[in-house]
């Protein structure tokens, strides 16, 4: 991932999020040789990893980050939480599902927004062949929902004016 | 003789207090979940649920839109080891404020945030878990107590079930009314609700 051979003058940076969680077994994925190697095919330079509550240590990593914000990013590998905001952002994004955790609607969300072309979906263990075969030109924007029904009918239900 | 007149008034007594309870439910059965006609109150104290990650953004959308003069004040409530969702309500509340003070509008009361003892934390063996529901319960019912909401707007994490337990048992005591509204989670695919009113998607 250090390579900058090619002179680059544009940088492509994969964001890493395990959001507040443990996650091991996806910080490992992702530095283990072949990912990175994959990642590096694509025409990604940097790999900026947040690693939560995790104890593993990438190896060669010179940044770590705790918080998410404010970054200029092109992938995340995210929860629940983070899918929505980076479908708004317009980033392509990989999720990978955390199957230590025992409640995995999370999987279920992933698997139906995957069905509808908005994002990619992939195990630890099956990640380096999603990057391999993904092609972010074939996702579909998302368009945000709406909370205003949910306080119009609130409000209407109360008594108070749904304007 | 006493104790035969002890028994008397109790067997007249337990049916009617059985009865008067029984009635109080079926009332709270009833009215529960039906639309209160025009509001008679300006403002309505607000209890809002927040649980991690996914739950507390799809919440927070919702309260970045809900009127703030009407669903005032504001109490968030969180699990104690959920570090992040507590500082992000303070973070939405704060610009509330600074819009309010652009726009000259009068000061809306300050929003309290608040921890609360979870039920059971994920991975948590299961019978440890009952003493720690048990206590959760307790404050449950201590905030509920304390706080006597008007409305919770809750979207299912783990956290909600001693608060809303608490505020239907309040209802049935008569010792306050929280009209509850439960906001399904996007992340709620398969199933499908028969009372439930589909309004559109949040997120």
């Amino acid at each position: 991932m250090d390579g900058a051979e090619n002179g680059e003058h544009s940088r492509k940076m994969v964001f890493v999020t395990v959001g507040t969680t443990c996650f091991d077994s996806l910080v490992k994925t992702v530095d283990s040789q072949q990912v990175r190697e994959e990642l590096s095919r694509k025409g990604y330079t940097d790999l900026l990893i947040q690693m939560g509550r995790g104890s593993y240590m990438p190896s060669k990593v010179s940044i770590l980050v705790i918080q998410i914000n404010c970054i200029a990013c092109t992938n995340f590998f995210a929860g629940s939480g983070s899918i929505f905001e980076t479908l708004r952002l317009g980033k392509p994004l990989i999720v990978v599902v955390n199957e230590d955790l025992m409640d995995n609607h999370q999987s279920e969300l992933a698997e139906e927004l995957a069905e509808r072309k908005h994002l990619f979906y992939a195990r630890p263990q099956t990640l380096h062949q999603t990057i391999q075969d993904m092609s972010p030109e074939s996702l579909i924007p998302y368009s945000p929902g709406n909370p205003m029904p949910v306080v119009r009918l609130m409000n209407k239900f109360l008594g108070f004016p749904t304007d | 003789m006493e104790k035969d007149n002890d028994r008397r008034i109790w067997c007249f007594m337990l049916p009617v207090l059985v009865a008067i309870f029984v009635i109080r439910v079926l009332y709270v059965l009833y009215w529960t979940g039906k639309p209160i006609g025009s509001s008679k109150t300006h403002s309505l104290r607000t209890l809002i649920v927040l649980g991690s990650g996914g739950h507390t953004a799809e919440m927070l959308s919702i309260m970045n839109v809900l009127q703030n003069d009407i669903y005032t004040p504001r109490i968030y409530v969180a699990a104690a080891t959920d570090n992040m969702s507590l500082k992000k309500a303070r973070v939405l509340e704060e610009s509330l404020m600074h819009q309010g003070e652009n726009s000259g509008r009068k000061m809306i009361e300050a929003a309290q945030f608040i921890q609360i003892y979870r039920s059971r934390e994920v991975g948590q063996s299961y019978i440890t878990s009952v003493g720690t529901t048990l206590i959760a319960m307790a404050h449950a019912l201590w905030l509920t107590l304390k706080i006597r909401p008007q409305v919770i707007i809750c979207n299912g994490p783990g956290t909600c079930i001693p608060l809303c337990a608490s505020a239907f048992l309040f209802k049935l005591l008569g010792l306050g009314w929280s009209h509850i509204f439960y906001v399904e989670s996007i992340a709620r695919l398969k199933k499908k609700f028969r009372r439930a009113h589909y309004v559109g998607c949040l997120m």
